[in-house]
């Protein structure tokens, strides 16, 4: 996401060559612009929002969060006790103050949310690119494997893949990333398409550039900005994989993530001991954050549609 | 940026100038055909994770309980695990296609009974709420889309939204410890906390039996259609939107017909085409939701079954289910291609 950070420069940055920047405009201009109309809609402020407060909430909790917290062992707490003063959200069965839980939670859910969307986008970029480039035999093939992927239910697809690879938040992100590459696959191919009809290309191939050239000093800048932009929604639903495959005990054991969290109230009858503040927050902190990236996603596509549609 | 988007439309090929029916055995011919070979790959999946991937296959058999070096080679020699990795997969297929999946060393019985057994539930389970799904979510999305912008279609979407971001595992959660649970504000345990009947009641097809699996019934049934009637929604929603600007819908309000009935009458039918197909492609990812709900509701379908196998972890009986249920969404995908022709005449004349 480095690209989103400084880009909303109002100036734009003075172009290299005369003759060059006619032909290859600056690519960071136009996603500048972009970045600056989804703001400018109430839905992708909203979901920015949301997604910076989570990400500092994640990455500054070790500065408040002592790890002697969260130990079981070591939790001073009483007992699943409902809220109350100095535990604002309750205690788990283990003392420990569930509020800690939850922010302690949103390290690992985010951790593996992102890692599994890079992941997904390195799949589904590749496989999308050299579907679009090759477009014989080899393209139709992999749109096959594609369609078929698409067809397979991901989550009996993902639970065989992570029960076989093991407990653990590797396990989880790759069973991630491998039921989830096809829409990415999808999108790349359809722009990867639509970048080789135009003339630039014909221009580079004329010039002698191989195919691997054309794929990656082409191609790639010209779909890159797409594939950046449809990731925010791929880390919304990586992240809803990730708390599911969690809370059927997928995950490390010993890591606290939103799903463990359920998969632990579940467990160890938070349901039947009506410990709803147990239960609730960490569904919670899920429905915003993947609302948050929902809504940052359809913000985007809506401007991608405004542009596409009026040529 | 005209984007030249190839639509692989089904380019239904073979004889042109042949009457329809023969154009029919030579779309279900090649249907059918491409069904086989997504089968053929799913096995090729299931072998390549549950039979490469695994270090040692009877070790992971075998834990947790004492097992000698002798066992240990007669197990392996038992499963063909000493044979070329071809000879391998041809058994695998030979026995997946024959119906035999495995034998749990958990269970004590064979991979095929347990599913078997489980099944009725989930497709219970399944069955009705899709059903409700589907008729709650074209109601509310032909409603919607009729008048997009109304407060209506609004609301609808933002519930879609909101229900889509949550996971149905936690919205089960939360369903169960209010209505089943009786210690959450007083609110007494309508509902029993999951199962599918009440323990010592007899089976069968006695009225009181039906009340009690209904009763069951509710909270999972409840939680599914919450999280998957949203799709129907957006699904029927642009569906009608997509009708709404054509001409023939000018044509019925000239003749002076009720909004209503020009939306009913005309409007819907047309719409339910597209609709239709997207419907039965749904149920591929209905399957992930109708586990974890299992889950949560210890109701016994495959679902839970799956959970079951996965804390153990038995992976034969993994692998069955896994197989049991790219199957299903295989032969549903199928069923959709079949069901738009018969239903579009206008795929048929292509």
């Amino acid at each position: 996401m480095s690209t989103t950070e400084q880009t909303p420069a109002p100036r734009p940055a003075p172009d290299p060559g005369p003759p060059v920047a006619e032909k290859a405009p600056s690519r960071l201009k136009p996603v500048g612009r972009f970045v600056v109309s989804v703001l400018r809609m109430p839905s992708g402020f909203f979901g920015v929002l949301v997604m910076v407060a989570f990400v500092v909430m994640a990455l500054t909790a070790p500065l408040f969060i002592h790890p002697s917290d969260l130990e079981v062992t070591k939790a001073t707490g009483p007992l699943l006790a409902s809220p109350r003063h100095g535990y604002p959200l309750g205690t788990d069965p283990a003392g420990r103050s569930v509020l800690l839980l939850v922010i302690w939670g949103s390290r690992t859910s985010l951790a593996i949310g992102v890692m599994a969307t890079v992941l997904t986008m390195v799949l589904g970029a590749t496989i999308g690119l050299v579907a679009g480039h090759y477009q014989g035999r080899t393209g139709r093939l992999l749109m096959h494997v594609t369609d078929w992927f698409i067809a397979l239910p991901s989550l009996p697809l993902a639970i065989a893949l992570a029960a076989v690879l093991g407990q653990g938040a590797a396990s989880i992100t790759i069973a991630i990333g491998v039921t989830s590459w096809t829409g990415t696959a999808r999108l790349v191919r359809a722009q990867t398409l639509a970048v080789e009809a135009r003339p630039f290309i014909e221009r580079a191939r004329a010039l002698g550039a191989t195919d691997t050239q054309l794929i990656t000093r082409q191609v790639l800048p010209n779909v890159m900005p797409l594939i950046l932009v449809s990731s925010t929604l791929t880390v919304a639903s990586a992240i809803l994989s990730e708390a599911t495959l969690t809370f059927l005990g997928l995950g490390d054991p010993t890591s606290v993530s939103w799903g463990s969290l359920l998969n632990n109230a579940f467990m160890q009858g938070a349901v039947t001991g009506g410990a709803w503040w147990y239960l609730v927050p960490p569904g919670v902190a899920i429905l915003i954050i993947v609302l948050g990236f929902t809504l940052v996603g359809r913000a985007v596509e809506h401007v991608l549609n405004a542009r596409v549609q009026p040529r | 940026m005209s984007v030249p988007v190839q639509l692989e439309a089904p380019t239904v090929s073979g004889p042109e100038e042949g009457p329809e029916r023969s154009d029919f055995w030579v779309y279900l011919a090649r249907k059918v055909g491409a069904a086989i070979v997504s089968f053929i790959m799913l096995l090729v999946v299931g072998f390549v994770i549950f039979s490469l991937m695994p270090a040692d296959p009877v070790s992971a058999l075998t834990r947790g309980r004492p097992t000698s070096d002798a066992q240990m080679t007669h197990l392996r020699h038992e499963l063909g695990l000493d044979k070329p990795l071809w000879e391998r997969f041809l058994t695998f297929v030979g026995h997946t296609l024959s119906g035999n999946l495995g034998y749990s060393y958990e269970y004590h019985q064979s991979v095929s009974t347990l599913i078997a057994d489980r099944l009725w539930p989930t497709l219970l389970l399944m069955g009705t709420s899709t059903l409700i799904s589907i008729w709650l979510g074209m109601w509310l999305g032909i409603r919607a889309g009729w008048h997009p912008g109304s407060v209506l279609d609004r609301s609808a979407s933002a519930v879609s939204l909101a229900l889509w971001s949550v996971p149905t595992f936690w919205l089960g959660l939360i369903l169960l410890v209010v209505f089943g649970s009786g210690s959450v504000g007083g609110i007494p345990a309508i509902f029993p906390a999951g199962g599918m009947q009440t323990h010592g009641t007899a089976g069968g097809l006695a009225l009181s039996h039906i009340t009690d699996v209904a009763w069951h019934l509710v909270l999972p049934c409840l939680t599914l259609v919450a999280v998957i009637f949203a799709q129907y929604v957006t699904i029927m929603r642009s569906s009608i939107i997509d009708e709404r600007g054509n001409p023939y819908l000018l044509t019925a309000r000239a003749k002076g017909l009720r909004d209503e009935v020009v939306r009913r009458r005309h409007a819907v039918p047309n719409a339910l085409l597209p609709s239709v197909t997207v419907i039965f492609l749904q149920i591929g990812g209905m399957i992930g939701g109708a586990i974890t709900v299992e889950v949560v509701y210890s109701w016994p379908g495959l679902g839970y079954l799956t959970f079951s196998a996965l804390r153990i972890p038995d992976l034969q009986l993994l692998e069955g289910t896994f197989i049991v249920f790219s199957a299903a969404v295989i032969v549903c995908n199928l069923f959709a291609d079949l069901l738009y022709r018969a239903l579009d005449p206008r795929v048929r004349r292509q």
